[in-house]
């Protein structure tokens, strides 16, 4: 069972890290919401589904109702986490930003 | 296993702080907004691992939840008031 908790936990530790370069070397705006929109969420989902095994190692009516909950924070993080990233973008489109071109780059 | 908690929760803090990179050196505010959602999603998981590591779980995940939701409701509300700023970011964007 702890292998299962492990394996998870470090898993979504991976995809938070990749997600945490991604914002930081990605060279747009728009380009930076790619990694800060889905990795964070799949790793939430990970990280979460590893301490609610962890907390099911004794199974009583409490344990069982706070897994639920913890899932109940996963539910809300899927459904969250691309309706604020869509509202950036709108934001940002309506503002008139100007998404990242090679051209740009070398001059 | 605690401690192995303790260790992911420090890494948790670490990547924490390559978040606050954007934060700080955003060029434009939207970027800063990416930041704090980004830093937003860690600190629900980092307060469930805080519950672990005290011994309550029942307590910590409400208000991990709690979190969750205010964190969601800060990032739309800021968004929808930057919404309509034409000009804003120009110049801040290209340099």
């Amino acid at each position: 069972m702890n292998i299962i908790v492990i394996a998870l936990l470090v898993f979504g530790l991976f995809f938070f890290l990749a997600g945490a370069i991604g914002i930081m070397r990605m060279p747009d705006f728009y380009s930076r919401l790619h990694p800060a929109g889905k990795l964070d969420t799949l790793a939430t989902l990970a990280m979460v589904m590893g301490l609610a095994v962890y907390n099911l190692n004794q199974i009583t009516l409490g344990t069982i109702l706070i897994s639920l909950k913890m899932f109940l924070i996963v539910f809300f993080v899927s459904l969250a986490s691309p309706t604020a990233t869509h509202t950036i973008v709108d934001a940002g489109m309506r503002a008139g930003l100007r998404h990242w071109t090679k051209k740009k780059q070398r001059g | 296993m605690t401690s192995f908690f303790l260790y992911v929760a420090l890494g948790l803090c670490l990547i924490m702080v390559l978040s606050i990179y954007r934060v700080l050196f955003g060029p434009t505010t939207l970027d800063r907004l990416i930041g704090v959602n980004a830093i937003g999603s860690k600190t629900v998981i980092l307060l469930l691992l805080i519950g672990f590591l005290y011994g309550r779980v029942d307590m910590f995940v409400d208000i991990a939840l709690a979190y969750g939701l205010l964190n969601f409701v800060a990032v739309i509300a800021a968004a929808r008031y930057f919404h309509k700023r034409k000009g804003l970011y120009e110049e801040s964007f290209m340099d």
